[in-house]
């Protein structure tokens, strides 16, 4: 079993390095379980302990001192000491304390609401200290981090990380956070069904419509994807990001306490009694996927109860979850306009979908046979160091996904207007005008939220900030335009101006749920006392890395257009191109800086002569009549090129 | 004017040879044309600039539009544009990917859509439609198709009836997606628009229908 425990030394903190940089891994990470690969030349590999083992329970104990231990012996402590032991904890990411409600009583530990005054993440609360998700999160990343040094005898620091398709804004941003912290530069958050198909794809050369029916520890998703010729499509997405094993496991034990209470003639269940009931409820769930039936034992504060079961009363008890994903399927199916007929496969990932109940719905549903060649718990793992080493080393392949939720914004009388509907593909950019109802309004309120419904109270709010500086104008008469915009990792940024003055009014947005910036700082600062040393490193890397690009950009110039330059203006920009050189190698992030300015300086006559060159050589050959048209074609461009700039 | 342009060779690079189809490369600073994804000689990632979805995708501009050359310059520019391709580049790079991978999209959503690609060919041509077809509002047979059938969606409970109107909606739906095309091939935009608005209204029909059925199934 391997003990996975971290501490950074002081100095020793990972630091990205330009010229030195090594494999990026993939890491899924899970409610119950998370799995690291790594890939090299299309070969990937799920990265195992010495006993062969490739899951890593997604359990942390922490000692009084506050150190963590991750893994298999965490879990073993669950029983031991369970108060010092937090599992389940992805279903918390990017969780408020509204939330706290509906989780109430669904894990066995002690969640609470934030503090006065910080973010408004919820805070567990554990051997007497209180750590947000993302630290925990953080916690379980180190481990997988350290399995991949450990086996690549080499600094690792940038990781693709898996994430529920359905996951929303906040809990991405959770999970980006969670990697920060652990040191870990994430590439790409990709969602795990994609990961899934790009593993399956490649793997099985499968073209055509798939489905990929994602039934994990805590979460369900399902993407309708078109495979061909290495291009990934996702059409659709859906699922629950609070719909998973653990429920199945929750439905078996609270069977199993009803049972025992009733024996016992027991009032109250004590904490100790769920997490026994829980950890045998698993037990008995995978048991019965090969077996009929079996009975099980509960074990507590000395009062011991039997508890026979048979796959009919496990069916039964699960069959509301099964029916619930299979709904969730139809209409992801009909929201990219399929029939279950018209997909060629169903790809199962996930260890829920062991469970024959689960495989016999599904197969019911899309009237085949689900695929599961590869391993479900692995193949999501494998598929994010697969799309790791296409971020790194390059590929042929192309992900290309979709929003899981509308977007949208609160308006008058707490109604949402969708900005960007679900299954938009991404990277994707919308903007919405709305005006002021108030003669003289100079603020605006901007309510930020995800979902589906209409009312803005039951969708999920992502973020709230004042729009302020906009001109004093009759009701009306002012133009506000916020833009949406979502990059290719599912993230939302959102800006907003007004346009009648072209004022860019300044925004401040509060994150509902993630970690302040201040925090964020703090509890870098915490796990890795160099995080300044580290950041310094950060900035000089990016300017030796933007310093190469200009002088490689520079050297392309010269080799087509040398012959523009005389020999006094050749030896300037010589002069400079090396003094840059020397900078680089050099460790003063001003000193490359300056050089790159100095550069551009010197080769900016050049730069001259070169788009003098390239219009003469372009309008030769060109006759009267073409050029005519070409100018009036340029000029309406021209006018759009002036509008852009304005907005 | 000239301040203007001042500006942007700041903010962008972007000089004074505009009105001849060229800008500077920000990277190599040298002339690239509009349209250009790449500069032709330091082969830096250029930003998307202003360009209607049909150039920036290939296709001529026309409402019948040959979906499997939509996918694959689609598919080809994405294999070359997307963020995946760029993500160990530097931060401008990375962000230029982002903006072209977001045009590209916003084109191809546009284009691959019947009733978005019709409004968007009209908007082209210098019509607006607005959003609920206020323009033909008057239209009275538009008006008590959408509301009979609406009517009697309400009024029933019966998967036979809901499954009639479906196939009638998908019909009528069929229908405009042909007169839409037949329209623009003579040039008849007033008849296209009136088309789209007929499409707006059934597709809102057809969304409510698929509502109804899902709460019929719920019950």
């Amino acid at each position: 079993m391997a003990i996975l425990l971290q501490i950074h030394e002081p100095g020793e903190t990972p630091v990205p390095h330009a010229d030195n940089q090594g494999l990026a891994i993939g890491i899924d990470l899970g409610t119950t379980n998370s799995v690291v690969a790594i890939s090299s030349e299309g070969n990937s590999e799920v990265l195992r302990d010495e006993n062969g083992e490739a899951l890593v329970p997604s359990v942390v104990a922490y000692a009084t001192d506050g150190s963590a231990i991750v893994g298999g012996l965490a879990k073993v402590l669950l029983l031991d000491r369970p108060e010092t032991v937090v599992s389940s904890v992805k279903r918390l990411m990017g969780r408020g304390a509204e939330d706290l409600k509906s989780l109430a009583g669904t894990l066995p530990f002690k969640v609470e609401p934030p503090e006065e005054g910080k973010s408004g993440m919820i805070r567990v609360n554990i051997a007497g200290h209180r750590l947000t998700p993302v630290e925990i999160s953080a916690d379980i990343l180190r481990a997988l981090k350290a399995r991949a040094e450990e086996h690549l005898d080499a600094i690792v620091d940038r990781a693709v990380i898996t994430v529920p398709a359905y996951f929303d804004d906040a809990a991405r941003t959770a999970t980006k956070d969670a990697a920060r912290l652990a040191g870990l530069d994430v590439l790409r958050l990709v969602n795990e069904p994609t990961a899934a198909a790009l593993a399956y794809g490649l793997d099985k050369d499968a073209e055509g419509l798939y489905a990929v029916y994602d039934l994990g520890g805590g979460t369900f998703d399902i993407s309708v994807l078109r495979m061909e010729k290495g291009v990934f499509q996702v059409l659709a997405t859906g699922g629950d990001a609070a719909l998973g094993g653990d429920d199945i496991d929750h439905a078996v034990a609270d069977y199993f306490l009803k049972q025992r209470a009733e024996k016992l003639g027991e009032t109250e269940i004590s904490s100790d009694e769920v997490k026994t009931s829980l950890m045998t409820a698993r037990l008995a769930k995978e048991c019965l996927t090969d077996q009929e039936d079996g009975e099980w034992m509960l074990d507590v504060g000395g009062e011991l109860t039997r508890h026979a079961l048979d796959r009919a009363t496990l069916n039964r008890l699960i069959e509301p979850l099964a029916d619930r994903t299979i709904e969730i399927c139809r209409s992801v199916l009909e929201d990219a306009a399929l029939g279950p007929g018209d997909v060629r496969g169903v790809v199962l990932v996930g260890g829920s979908t062991r469970v024959p109940l689960v495989r016999e719905k599904v197969r019911d549903l899309f009237g085949a046979e689900p695929l599961a060649d590869i391993n479900p718990d692995e193949v999501v793992a494998i598929g994010a160091a697969l799309q790791a080493e296409a971020l790194t080393v390059g590929s042929d392949t192309l992900l290309l996904d979709v929003t899981p939720l509308s977007l949208g914004i609160e308006t008058m009388g707490g109604m949402v207007e969708k900005i960007i509907p679900r299954n938009t593909p991404i990277p994707v950019a919308k903007a919405q005008e709305f005006t002021t109802y108030q003669d003289g309004q100079t603020a605006m309120a901007i309510h930020v939220v995800q979902g589906e419904r209409e009312m803005s109270d039951q969708c999920r709010s992502l973020a709230r900030f004042d729009l302020r500086g906009i001109p004093a104008l009759a009701a009306g008469a002012a133009r506000i335009r916020v833009t949406y915009a979502v990059d290719a990792d599912g993230l939302l940024t959102v800006t907003a101006g007004e346009e009648t003055t072209g004022i860019e009014a300044q925004v401040e947005v509060k994150p509902s749920y993630g970690l302040t910036e201040e925090e964020m700082a703090g509890m870098l600062y915490d796990s890795m006392k160099h995080a300044k040393e580290d950041m310094a490193l950060r900035l000089l890397t990016e300017a030796r890395v933007e310093a190469k690009r200009n002088l490689k950009a520079l050297q392309s110039a010269l080799a087509a257009d040398a012959d523009l330059l005389d020999a006094t203006e050749r030896a300037a920009i010589d002069a400079a191109m090396s003094a840059l050189e020397s900078a680089i190698e050099g460790e003063d992030r001003d000193a490359i800086n300056t050089a790159t300015e100095d550069l551009e300086t010197a080769s900016r006559p050049f730069a001259e002569k070169r788009m003098d060159r390239g219009i003469r050589s372009a309008l030769t050959g060109l006759d009267v009549e073409a050029l005519e048209s070409r100018n009036a074609q340029d000029l309406e461009s021209e006018d759009e090129k002036m509008e852009e700039g304005a907005a | 004017m000239q301040s203007q342009v001042d500006n942007k060779q700041v903010d962008s690079g972007a000089g004074s040879n505009q009105s001849q189809g060229f800008l500077p490369c920000w990277s190599c600073r040298g002339p690239f044309q509009v349209g250009d994804l790449f500069c032709p000689t330091c082969e830096a990632m250029l930003p998307p600039g202003q360009r209607n979805h049909f150039d920036r995708l290939g296709l001529e501009v026309a409402y019948d539009i040959d979906m499997a050359a939509l996918d694959r310059a689609y598919f080809d520019l994405q294999r070359r544009l997307h963020p995946d391709r760029f993500a160990t580049r530097t931060p401008r790079e990375r962000a230029l990917s982002q903006q072209q991978a977001t045009s590209i999209n916003e084109a191809y959503e546009t284009l691959k859509d019947s009733l978005k690609r019709a409004d968007y060919l009209v908007h082209l041509k210098g019509v607006k439609v607005f959003t609920e077809g206020c323009n033909q509002i008057n239209d009275p047979v538009i008006l008590m198709e959408a509301m009979e059938l609406r009517e009697e969606l309400a009024e029933t409970d019966a998967p036979e009836d809901v499954d009639r109107i479906a196939k009638a909606t998908q019909d009528d739906i069929e229908d405009c997606e042909i007169g839409m095309s037949l329209a623009f091939k003579g040039g008849d935009l007033e008849g296209a628009c009136s088309l789209i608005t007929r499409l707006k209204f059934l597709r809102k029909l057809a969304d409510e229908v698929r509502a109804h059925r899902a709460k019929l199934g719920k019950a």
